[in-house]
């Protein structure tokens, strides 16, 4: 009996790997097939279609049903573009944006990671799930409830602000009554408070990536560091640092990419696409090919800029990737 | 001493994060005298459930109720969840299962098309729509997020797949089950947990995008609820009360649905993004 089973699972063990490895040939390709042809069809070939339509002058939906002709424009709408001073301000806000973005949201991700470390397990539990929250709220109610927050008559901030002693209110901002202040109108506020919208929605995917590198690595070389007499600043820069490093390169450059496109947010808090003083290469784009009347070659040759410039962000992220792979 | 300057900076943290959640409920539960009066009450001394009332029986934009954008945003959601979750597993399983000569190739094509932004697709699809004639249609919308939450289903589902033990496969296959066989009874039991983790994943992408709605849809009657809302509160004297109850309907099922697949959902995120 035992014979008879032994013998007979060792010709089904000499039999498969032959077996296998005719399949292995083509079955792993008949099963991405699908998976490939909706990327190729959805992703890559747009792709393709928004480098070849910023070549063009499109101006009517009418072209792009292919009801009529498309004018070969050459790079003159790249030209028209990068000669207008209103694209470098518009490219100097989206930088700048997404600098500010990420290293607020780095700093207050990692903090708060580290805090959830150091922290008894049931508060951890309850902080985390708070920040859980702030994850898991769509942009559009998130945006909507700090636009609630920041309204100008009974919105919180402004009641917060009236509240303030008029005296300490005139010296500090020259005004005391805040009620119709538009919160908004201002470029800096609103950038202000845009970038406290997008680090609210996003430190916590940092927090809770830093605080699973904090718990992958031993403890013990921290905790032998505070022994030592290393304050805090010290152990982190020191210990904990070097090594999350590829943590911590991998999330820069993700919140990097991430930072760069945001559009929900600012669609929101702008309410829509009219306010041009506020313009980031997304909502640009957007606005030139979309709101009337419609510039679709314009539209495409700004976001074939947005794409190169995070094509080089990519570059950087894939190699990271890619490195880690190999050393795990 | 320092627990307590450790248990107040997470007090405070807590705060931050979740303090937009509870004053978008808080508000919708308060009746309008004190939503709009000057003193803000932090918990709603007389909660009511007006405004839900007035959304969920009332008409949002007119002709078309709450209700309506709800279901359509469900159906573009959960059509999208399918067949994403569907594709995703074939090539989740492919990737985890075999070694092949364009493995790593595929593996770098999943992590730069990822980083395509999907804003700057918006003019090349709406051409693509218009072309295929869904111009106006919730299927133009099912595509366009089929694409973009597919790349991430199989990235996250195959650390899934590559969680089941080989050998379960191996023994099956050598009691003689085909492969078939073995992918429906044996991997596909095993990876399920996974799968729904990635379908919720799946569901939300869809459930929150606002671009593509907004652009591909123009009949009232099929936008979807993010596209409604903005639509809702775009008015001057914005109604907070319906906003708010609006959002914390729209928000909830989100929140639920993150909170049940919480834990896999961060050790799928993270190993994405960290482990690779």
């Amino acid at each position: 009996m035992t014979t008879l089973t032994e013998a007979t699972s060792e010709a089904a063990a000499r039999e498969t790997p032959a077996r296998r490895r005719r399949r292995v040939d083509r079955l792993p390709y008949l099963l991405l097939l699908p998976c490939l042809a909706i990327i190729a069809v959805l992703l890559l070939w747009p792709l393709g279609q928004v480098v070849m339509m910023s070549f063009y002058k499109l101006d009517s939906v009418r072209q792009l049903r292919g009801d009529r002709e498309w004018p070969w424009v050459g790079l003159a709408n790249y030209a028209q573009i990068l000669g207008d001073p209103f694209f470098r301000t518009v490219l100097r806000n989206t930088v700048l944006f997404a600098v500010a973005n990420v290293v607020l949201t780095m700093i207050l991700g990692t903090l708060v990671g580290l805090l959830l470390n150091r922290l008894g397990k049931k508060m951890a539990t309850f902080v985390a799930s708070c920040v859980m929250l702030a994850w898991a709220t769509p942009a559009l109610t998130g945006t909507i409830v700090w636009k609630w927050i920041f309204d100008d008559t009974s919105g919180l901030v402004t009641w917060l602000f009236n509240k303030l002693p008029d005296g300490l209110s005139t010296a500090l901002f020259g005004r005391s009554d805040w009620t119709g202040y538009g919160w908004f109108n201002d470029p800096l506020l609103f950038f202000g408070i845009l970038t406290l919208v997008v680090v609210w929605h996003s430190f916590p995917f940092i927090a809770v990536s830093v605080l699973a590198g904090l718990k992958s690595v031993p403890s013990e070389l921290q905790e032998a560091a505070r022994v030592d007499g290393a304050g805090p600043w010290r152990v982190f820069w020191s210990v904990t640092f070097p090594m999350l490093r590829p943590v911590f390169g991998i999330l820069v450059v993700l919140s990097t990419i991430w930072d760069f496109k945001v559009f929900t947010q600012q669609f929101v808090l702008a309410g829509g696409t009219q306010d041009r003083s506020t313009f980031m290469l997304s909502i640009y784009s957007y606005a030139e090919a979309f709101s009337p009347p419609p510039k679709y070659g314009l539209g495409s040759a700004i976001a074939v800029i947005l794409t190169l410039i995070l094509l080089v962000v990519t570059g950087v992220y894939v190699r990271m990737v890619l490195r880690q792979e190999d050393e795990s | 001493m320092k627990k307590i300057a450790l248990n107040g900076a997470g007090l405070l943290v807590a705060l931050f994060a979740a303090f937009p959640v509870y004053w978008m409920v808080a508000t919708s539960l308060k009746p309008n005298k004190e939503i709009f009066s000057a003193t803000p009450r932090p918990v709603p001394a007389e909660p009511t459930l007006e405004h839900y009332r007035e959304i969920l029986t009332g008409n949002l934009i007119p002709g078309v109720t709450f209700t309506d954008f709800f279901l359509n945003s469900a159906l573009v959601a959960v059509a999208t969840v399918v067949l994403s979750g569907l594709v995703a597993l074939l090539a989740a399983t492919a990737v985890a299962r075999f070694r092949f000569k364009l493995r790593t190739t595929f593996l770098i094509l999943l992590l730069v098309v990822q980083m395509i932004p999907l804003e700057a697709l918006v003019i090349p699809l709406f051409l693509m729509i218009q072309r295929l004639g869904l111009y106006n249609t919730l299927p133009s919308l099912i595509l366009t997020y089929l694409g973009f939450s597919l790349p991430f289903a199989v990235w996250m589902l195959r650390g899934f797949v590559a969680a089941v033990p080989k050998e379960l496969e191996e023994a099956a296959a050598i009691d003689g089950a085909s492969r078939a066989q073995t992918f429906r009874k044996v991997l596909f039991p095993l990876v399920a947990p996974g799968l729904v983790a990635t379908s919720i994943f799946s569901f939300i992408t869809a459930w929150n995008e606002l671009i593509f709605a907004l652009t591909f849809v123009n009949d009232q009657n099929k936008y979807t609820l993010p596209v409604a809302m903005t639509f809702f509160f775009g008015r001057d004297d914005t109604a907070w009360g319906s906003v708010m109850a609006a959002s914390t309907l729209f928000t909830l099922p989100v929140i639920v649905f993150f909170l049940l697949v919480q834990r896999r959902m961060v050790s799928g995120l993270v190993a994405g993004a960290v482990k690779g």
